[in-house]
């Protein structure tokens, strides 16, 4: 085997391959070999940094020299003066937004201090299409310790004795799930994992299948040894293309290794893995949709009990887990759960991913320890509000989950902490927003979102979160009264009290959690017709202020519904009359404001 | 048997019983809306969609109160449950989803067929709707519609009712869920036509619809025009299934029997002649019995032959094989259902008998059925420009005719059916339940095979309520194989079994599609889930045929007569060319789907 003098990591993940990094990975390569350094230095397409904002990333070890916004042009200059002359390339070093320094490493970036990876641990380090270099991490090194020197029983307390709960959202304990699947008897059982990731904005399963696939293929054998499964399924979302890509050549490569297949490392144990493509259904990340869909069936929930553990895929007994909960597993096999279950709070032990969005300096996919506060996520890890414009709100969740306040940022986060605060961990999506965001807007986009998803199975959220979404639209176009403000928190909280599983159950949580710490807005939004972000269009008013208008008339020349018209008042000190805005034409597109240079145009 | 407590009643039920079941025995009667069961007949939807039957669970397994309302209908009790059906959280729940259904609804009662007889219409009246507080977007779709079974689905409360019928029941697969959120329905694959998918218009989606989204396609103007046009002689037939149903519409006690008050009703209402479609069972049972006799024959001589023969009465299963099972359409048997012969009798040897032309003679026929209304339309059952029965009316729509015609059944006297297409056995009034068809074609099989008179004339084996019924009849030392089945769920269990080469060596076998067979057809009064009015219709049927005088198809007088006068001998030149059929290969209306 080769040996390296250095390494050369890019990422290739979906975000910074469509940003051209396969590219850079082929001019890497090309002008190694010109130089005659292919041999001394290894160049690896890696999965997700994490760091997306600033990609496409590149990273070069030993030094851990982290490069950010790559070109395929900035290449011939990394080799010249990083690889060869071993001087760090300035410019494309992450800048430090406050002080405007460069960061040389990514262990001095406040995106990372901060973070502890164990799902994500592999992520960014290896060539996910490389078992060796899987195996090279620790790699099957678990699923191997199960096999000799654990029996089921003893994985599964030590599962339990973990305290890992379910990453998907809902939070129930991984160990006792397999517990109640083993305990069933049956002539098959099947291990299902959800990689039906549908959160908007949420990618971290994404990027672990497409980092790290090897963990999630040596989680499954393990859970399947634990309760007793020789069958593996992966659900997984057909626009993921390189997620399934990856994922099939580590099957293979697994069982090119007798990592999977029928008598896996000598031992006699038998399992195997395939896939199962969903056509991008949020509700078919409920458990029960997802067997539905699997099965051929309409994918909508169905009432539990019976739980999968008892009837699941075909009727049989199946375990269902996400993607991030088993990227964990391996870990806690390999160095105990003792030492995981030292990471986190009382309650929820280990990390969570979220992926950090919105108005926030650091985007990306973060993973921190549970227990960690907003705050540090925000200002430490994220970095800060951009442009330094005040906090509002985090929305976690996604769209079952609830907008906090200034208040909960010290709130140590974790499952239910979250839930006490009227939201929830969902998946982990958190998008940050600052005082441009108006609250029952946002409550209206989130559901929008859920009334798309709906199945439609049931009547609270197929008829209800459509009347929901009405009631939000006459809010935000200056029609709602104080009686629909009531009408909607009546309605929100019969659907969250009725409707039929966790989607529904969930989705008034964006208008419950706004009515709640953001009251206020809506009664301005009904009573005063005011949208103080500036957001509602609808509620909005252009008016030129007469005494500062010199009446240039650019303002009415660049009006495209020809709404400015010029008046007989001549301000005092100006030779021209003014112009006057006439609103019911107004379609508040802001082109006046742009051209008056004057600042006589005003929103009211 | 475990405790529970709901609104403070304590009772004892046993394990697995839901809290709406256990709510009942407490004489507690929690509001449904999508749940619906048929007691013993393998029908049950609850998929707890609708959220009208939420409860509040005060008391769960852990002794605590559950997080979450619960769904009645398919919530099992568990031991020290404590249950509130009432209370004001549930009871606002109830309401609120009551209005959210209703705020999605035309809300147009008084145009709507389904006035009076509408579960939504009683839920809002009994739960005190007064306004619908929410106003928004109605869902909108195309109305569709078959021969048989007319769709407006702005109406539908997606129950899901009428998809598990379609798919569990009849195994017809025409109708599913499509669309997602507010704008979902329930609607053939990729929103087709009903017409275009593999629906048999078996029309039980019709007879399970809570509310008036799916009704079915009214005949009551063509008719009424036919008998106010004084060029046309207008005769009607009258199917078995019927007599012990149409009474419920005017308030009789379900099972009670109104066959003369029947034929008095339909004279008043200007009939020419008033005729059975029992006659012509019998005259089928003649066709069919000799046709099976003559299969069996052959086989036993070594013969090639299709066996087992299937009954063909039934149109929604000939439409289902013809769909399902196009490799098989040797297997049932070629004779016409009573219907069809009773049209092409009344075209080919009536009319003349009458002095009227063929297409001076309309031929209208009273079903418990709506495939009946896509039967008769089949090419093959007309000369091309005349079919041989121009319009099907079901119970429902009789008794809506009646009712415009200011006749009221109660008070009529019994008269008798109009001679010769009148007169008929007790073997023919069995064809109206689940097993009957085979009885009376045993009846008369037996005798006409051994020449010996049978030893006992009811064939229990043949009777009740089980899906698929089986027994081996001694026939004089040949051991006769039969099955009987209703719902094509069964129906298929045994048509996959003949593709297998029939391992059970069946020689002949029964099929309707319907809950009971006939009695429970689509075209009969609502019974909104309640069995016990199908088992009533049943018992009526059974007590129809020992009351009558005559039980064989064989010993009819009248059928004796027509084949002396007309016919010549079953199975003959005249009765093929007009007494039987033939069936198609409609296979490719399936593989659109596929």
């Amino acid at each position: 085997m080769a040996k390296y003098k250095m390494h050369i990591l890019i990422c290739g993940g979906t975000g910074c391959k469509s940003s051209n990094s396969l590219q850079i990975i082929e001019n890497f390569h090309n002008i190694l070999a010109e130089k005659n350094l292919a041999d001394e230095v290894q160049v690896i397409k890696t999965g997700c940094f994490g760091f997306c904002e600033k990609g496409p990333i590149v990273k070069i070890m030993p030094d851990n020299t982290f490069y950010t916004q790559v070109t395929p042009e900035d290449v011939r200059r990394i080799v010249d003066e990083h690889i060869i002359k071993g001087r760090k390339v300035p410019d494309l070093l992450y800048t430090n937004p406050e002080n405007k320094e460069h960061v040389s490493d990514s262990k001095h970036m406040d995106f990372y201090k901060k973070q502890i990876r164990i799902a994500l641990r592999n992520c960014g380090f290896v060539d996910p299409e490389n078992i060796e270099e899987s195996i090279s991490r620790g790699g099957y090194e678990g699923l191997a310790k199960c096999l000799t020197e654990m029996t089921p029983e003893q994985v599964i307390a030590e599962m339990k004795a973990s305290g890992l709960r379910g990453r998907g959202g809902a939070g129930f304990p991984t160990g006792l799930k397999w517990e109640l699947c083993a305990k069933n008897k049956a002539d098959q059982k099947y291990v299902i994992c959800n990689a039906d990731e549908g959160d908007p904005g949420a990618f971290m399963d994404r990027s672990i299948l497409e980092g790290d696939p090897n963990s999630i293929v040596e989680a499954m054998a393990i859970c399947g040894y634990a309760i007793g499964a020789t069958k593996g399924l992966v659900y997984i979302r057909a626009e993921y293309p390189l997620a399934i890509d990856r994922l099939k050549i580590a099957i293979n490569q697994a069982r090119e290794y007798g990592l999977l297949g029928k008598d896996i490392l000598g031992t006699g144990f038998e399992f195997d893995i395939e896939l199962r493509y969903g056509a991008g259904a949020f509700v078919c990340g409920e458990e029960t949709a997802l067997i539905h869909s699997m099965e051929g069936q309409r994918g909508e929930p169905t009432l539990k009990p019976p739980f999968p553990a008892v009837s699941g895929y075909m009727g049989k007994p199946s375990n269902v887990n996400n993607v991030e909960t088993f990227a964990n597993v391996p870990v806690i096999i390999t160095k105990g759960a003792e030492w995981f279950s030292k990471i986190g709070t009382e309650k929820s032990k280990g990390t969570k991913v979220f992926a950090l969005a919105g108005q926030i300096n650091n985007v990306g996919l973060i993973e921190v320890p549970m227990g960690i506060t907003l705050r540090e996520i925000i200002y430490e890890i994220g970095g800060g509000i951009k442009d330094g414009r005040q906090f509002k709100a985090v929305q976690t969740g996604g769209p079952s989950g609830g907008c906090l306040t200034a208040k909960h940022l010290d709130t140590a986060i974790d499952y239910d902490s979250l839930v006490a605060a009227g939201s929830m961990m969902g998946s982990g999506g958190m998008v940050v927003m600052d005082e441009t965001s108006c609250m029952p807007a946002i409550a209206k986009f989130y559901l929008e979102f859920t009334c798309e998803e709906s199945c439609g199975k049931c009547t609270p959220c197929r008829v209800g979160n459509k009347r929901l979404c009405e009631l939000l639209e006459k809010i935000t176009n200056g029609t709602g009264t104080m009686e629909d403000l009531e009408s909607l928190r009546n309605l929100a909280a019969v659907i969250k009290d009725s409707a039929l599983c966790g989607l529904g159950q969930t989705s008034p949580n964006p208008v419950l959690s706004t009515l709640d710490n953001f009251w206020d807005e809506y009664v301005e939004h009904v009573v005063d017709k005011k949208c103080r972000a500036g957001v509602c269009k609808k509620l909005m008013q252009y008016v030129i202020d007469p005494e500062k208008c010199i009446g240039c008339g650019k303002c009415a020349k660049g009006c495209p519904v020809e709404t400015i018209q010029r008046t007989d008042y001549i301000a005092p000190g100006h030779k021209l009359a003014s112009f006057h805005i006439e609103a019911s034409k107004c379609i508040k597109c802001g082109a006046c404001i742009n051209n008056c240079k004057f600042g006589a145009i005003s929103i009211k | 048997m475990i405790n529970v407590t709901i609104d403070n009643k304590a009772i004892q039920v046993p394990e697995g019983t839901t809290i709406l079941k256990a709510a009942r025995m407490a004489g507690i009667d929690i509001p449904t809306l999508c749940y619906f069961e048929l007691d013993g007949m393998n029908f049950e939807n609850k998929p707890g969609g609708c959220r009208v039957c939420m409860v509040e669970v005060t008391k769960d397994f852990n002794g605590k109160p559950r997080r979450n309302l619960a769904p009645a209908c398919a919530t099992d009790c568990v031991e020290g449950m404590e249950v509130l059906t009432a209370s004001p959280r549930a009871l606002n729940a109830r309401k609120t989803v009551l209005e959210l259904i209703l705020s999605d609804h035309p809300n147009d009662c008084l145009q709507c067929e389904k006035s009076g007889d509408c579960e939504l219409q009683s839920l809002a009246a009994r739960m005190g709707i007064r306004e619908i507080p929410f106003k928004g977007e109605q869902t909108t779709y195309k109305k569709d519609t078959t021969l048989s079974v007319y769709r407006d689905m702005d109406k539908c409360v997606y129950c899901r009712r009428c998809e598990t019928m379609c798919n569990k029941f009849q195994t017809a697969g025409a109708l599913s869920g499509v669309n997602r959120g507010f704008p979902s329905v329930v609607a053939p694959a990729f929103e087709q036509k009903l017409g275009d998918s593999s629906c048999i218009n078996c029309g039980q989606c019709v007879q399970v619809c809570p509310v008036g989204a799916l009704t079915l396609v009214d005949n009551i103007k063509n008719v009424m025009d036919a008998l106010a046009d004084p060029t046309k002689k207008v005769v009607v037939q009258t199917a078995p299934a019927v007599r012990v149903a149409l009474g419920e519409e005017f308030g009789m006690q379900p099972g009670e029997i109104v066959t003369g008050k029947m034929a008095a009703a339909l004279r008043r209402l200007g009939f020419d002649r008033v005729f059975d479609t029992d006659w012509s069972a019998d005259l089928t049972i003649m066709e069919e019995g000799t046709e099976l006799l003559g299969r069996l024959k052959k086989a036993l001589a070594g013969e090639p032959v299709k066996l087992p023969m299937f009954t063909s009465c039934c149109p929604a299963w000939v439409a289902f094989y013809e769909k399902n099972f196009p490799d098989l359409l040797e297997y049932p048997s070629t004779a016409k259902s009573p219907q069809g012969m009773f049209g092409a009798v009344a075209k080919n040897f009536l009319a003349p008998k009458m002095g009227v032309k063929r297409e001076d003679l309309v031929v209208v026929s009273i079903m418990p059925c709506l495939a009946k209304k896509s039967e008769l339309a089949r090419q093959e059952l007309g000369n091309g420009t005349d079919q041989d029965v121009n319009f099907s009316l079901t119970t429902r729509e009789l008794a809506h005719m009646l009712k415009q015609c200011n006749i009221d059944l109660n008070q009529l006297p019994e008269e008798d059916f109009d001679n010769p297409l009148g007169q008929s056995t007790g073997a023919a009034v069995i064809f109206g339940a689940t097993g009957g068809v085979m009885e009376a074609a045993l009846r008369t099989a037996y005798e006409v095979h051994t020449g010996k008179t049978l030893p006992r004339i009811d064939f229990e084996e043949t009777r009740g309520f089980q899906g698929i019924k089986e027994a081996t009849i001694d026939f004089d030392g040949f051991p006769l194989k039969i099955a009987v089945a209703y719902s094509l769920a069964n129906a298929r269990k045994l048509m996959e079994q003949v593709r297998n080469g029939n391992p059970n060596g069946y020689h002949f076998i029964e099929v309707m599609a319907c809950p009971g067979g006939c009695i429970g057809g689509a075209g009969q009064p609502y019974h909104h889930g309640k069995s016990d009015i199908i088992r009533k219709r049943m018992e009526a049927i059974y007590r129809e045929d020992s009351g009558k005088p005559i039980r064989k198809s064989h010993e009819n007088p009248d059928i004796i007569a027509i084949y002396k006068e007309y016919y010549g001998e079953p199975c003959g030149h005249l009765s093929h060319e007009q007494l039987h059929t033939h069936y198609f290969d409609r296979s490719d209306k399936l593989e659109a789907t596929k």
